[in-house]
């Protein structure tokens, strides 16, 4: 892909747009359409873009394997962290109203971290799937 | 807080620790961790077991959504039997790992091993909890999945290709599980169980007859019956002891109880087994699983695959004391998943240790083994007899109420059949016996050690718990009945 000029210029343009878009549907998920699941796949796909254009090489530089494990769990981790905190403020698991000072703002926030756990943990699962099917050639 | 909060936390803390394992990395720091949390949830279950049993069902309402529009965990004590099963397993089978894991699997995977343990290990805790038909499904899925590449794990290569397998049949049966679950949705618009076992219409509709046709095929798949088992004994041979001993401890049995709650909490005894001819399928079913599966079983070179086929047909007992649809029936049935779990558990434990120190299970080379291996072969004569149902082992009182109920229906046959299965028992475990104790080692055979301390003491926590289990029945079959009688819709 090293002479492709064109497929680089025009994935570096669009690069920061599926990047940004990713984070739209993230958090505008309670509103329209989207959610987490969506938002961590489309995060995703803007690295895959970016491999097969730019290469494996330079896509671990940008995502080191580590890293990108260690967000694989953090994203669980948040989630189910999120529920924990229900019980610890006195309510059940996953019970969002005693988050904050009204329940509605409570609903609010722990719908907001809960789809942000989902999201970082799908986008770091599907560039990890990616990265070893990629790497596999080695 | 922590009292009301027991159900969510049995299953909440294996599924927090499983990606703390993942940042842990470390293999010892995370098989310290692993067993810690193993032994939290197996004291929470036991915690929640006394409650149970003193107060009745418990209830819990995920995130505060009261049932059945939120999410209900369900606690009764059929569920409570259950889980203290899956965790009381669970936290002798990390004792054992110490030992056997770091043997058989590469030290760069030894924490991903422990993460999909206790992914799997929260799934079937969860199955088992949970009131929700669809959160069910989902449990169902994270201890299937978890539990394919558990034995993918396997040191032979022929364990991915069994993993495959394992994971073509799981789908499927998990998937019929699943429009089972949607027909059910589409006639009652609910999904909590409870609730579903009320709005179901009388006389059953087509759409539901269909639901319980995809429910009871796809619990069949999982918890292999006879002749959906296949997947089963490549699965069981070539995984890792560990998961062996784990699986075959667990999974089939939270599967029994799947069906156990389709049958008798939603459709109800009398759409089951009264409307439907579902007894007089199970029941030739089941006993054709212990004849042929043990028929099998005999022939078989490899012992792991030999108790492989043996599981198969102990499965075959469960279904057979269920099919009765009886008091009896239910309690041998629901015993006998708390007794093979100890019996089956203890055997793969021994033979894990067999394949520890002699780097196969084939019986030919475990030739001689009785003296070299005194404590792992006594431990492995004791469940074998365990398992064949001897007077004063823990197989003996599921073999009894076995009986019991086939007799008290008038089935002389189906009574005489089972004492028939149990002689087919003598005669495989006769040939691991007379391989061990009255062959000489083969010719130029390496002299191996004794077990080491950690997994010598899981086995024998088994083997022992058979033991009392079989003398002293208050606890097992007290629970089962009471469970039993819960399913039948006598106590409430």
């Amino acid at each position: 892909m090293r002479h492709h000029h064109v497929l680089h210029v025009i994935a570096k343009l669009l690069l920061p747009f599926v990047l940004l878009f990713a984070l739209y549907v993230q958090f505008h998920g309670d509103f329209g359409p989207g959610g987490g699941f969506q938002a961590g796949v489309i995060f995703a796909a803007g690295f895959i873009l970016y491999t097969i254009v730019f290469g494996l090489e330079n896509a671990r530089k940008v995502a080191p394997m580590p890293a990108v494990r260690v967000l694989v769990a953090a994203g669980l981790l948040l989630y189910a962290g999120t529920g924990v905190a229900g019980v610890l403020l006195g309510g059940h698991y996953l019970n969002y109203s005693v988050l904050a000072g009204t329940p509605v703002a409570g609903q609010h926030l722990g719908i907001m971290v809960i789809e942000f756990g989902v999201g970082v943990t799908v986008a770091a699962v599907m560039i990890t799937i990616f990265f070893c099917f990629a790497g596999r050639e080695k | 807080m922590i009292t009301e909060n027991l159900p969510i936390l049995l299953v909440v803390i294996p599924l927090l620790a499983a990606p703390l394992c993942v940042l842990l990395r470390q293999p010892t720091l995370v098989w310290g961790f692993a067993t810690l949390v193993s032994w939290m949830v197996f004291a929470i279950s036991i915690q929640l077991l006394i409650l149970v049993l003193q107060d009745g069902t418990i209830s819990y309402a995920i995130g505060d959504w009261a049932p059945p529009w939120g999410i209900e965990y369900r606690i009764d004590p059929a569920s409570a039997f259950m889980q203290l099963v899956v965790a009381g397993i669970g936290a002798v089978s990390m004792v054992f790992a110490a030992k056997s894991v770091p043997h058989e699997i590469p030290e760069r995977r030894i924490y991903l091993f422990y993460t999909m343990y206790l992914l799997c290990l929260t799934g079937l805790l969860g199955i088992v909890v949970t009131g929700d038909a669809f959160n069910l499904f989902v449990f169902l899925e994270i201890s299937s999945l978890s539990s394919y590449v558990l034995i993918s794990l396997g040191h032979d290569r022929r364990a991915l290709t069994a993993a495959f397998q394992y994971l073509i049949m799981g789908t499927l049966g998990a998937t019929f599980i699943l429009i089972g679950v949607g027909l059910l949705y589409m006639v009652t618009g609910t999904l909590n169980i409870a609730d579903l076992s009320g709005r179901l219409p009388e006389p059953a509709p087509r759409t539901s007859l269909v639901a319980f046709a995809f429910l009871t095929v796809g619990t069949s798949l999982k918890l292999a019956l006879f002749p959906l088992h296949l997947w089963l004994p490549n699965a069981y041979t070539f995984a890792p002891s560990m998961v062996t001993a784990f699986l075959a401890a667990t999974a089939t049995k939270v599967s029994v109880y799947i069906l156990l709650r389709f049958f008798f909490t939603v459709f109800g005894v009398d759409v089951a087994f009264f409307d439907l001819p579902v007894g007089d399928i199970l029941l030739p079913l089941a006993i054709v699983a212990v004849f042929a599966a043990s028929t099998v079983a005999i022939f078989q070179e490899n012992v792991k695959r030999l108790l492989a086929y043996s599981s198969v047909a102990q499965i075959g007992y469960m279904i057979l004391g269920i099919s009765f649809a009886t008091v009896n029936g239910l309690t041998a049935g629901i015993v006998h998943i708390f007794n093979h779990a100890l019996i089956k558990g203890g055997l793969f434990m021994a033979l894990g240790s067999v394949f520890l120190r002699l780097g196969t299970t084939q019986i030919d080379a475990m030739a001689g083994l009785g003296r070299q291996m005194p404590l792992t072969m006594a431990a492995f004569v004791a469940g074998g007899l365990s398992l064949v149902g001897i007077p004063l082992t823990s197989g003996f009182i599921s073999k009894w109420y076995l009986v019991t109920g086939a007799l008290e229906k008038g089935w002389w046959l189906v009574a005489i059949l089972v004492v028939l299965g149990s002689l087919l028992a003598v005669i495989y475990v006769w040939r691991v016996i007379e391989a061990a104790y009255f062959r000489p080692a083969p010719a130029g055979a390496a002299q191996v050690k004794e077990a080491p301390l950690a997994m010598l003491a899981a086995t024998w926590v088994l083997i022992g718990a058979n033991l009392y289990f079989g003398i002293d029945s208050t606890l097992t079959v007290g629970t089962a009945s009471r469970a039993a009688e819960v399913l039948l819709g006598l106590e409430i």
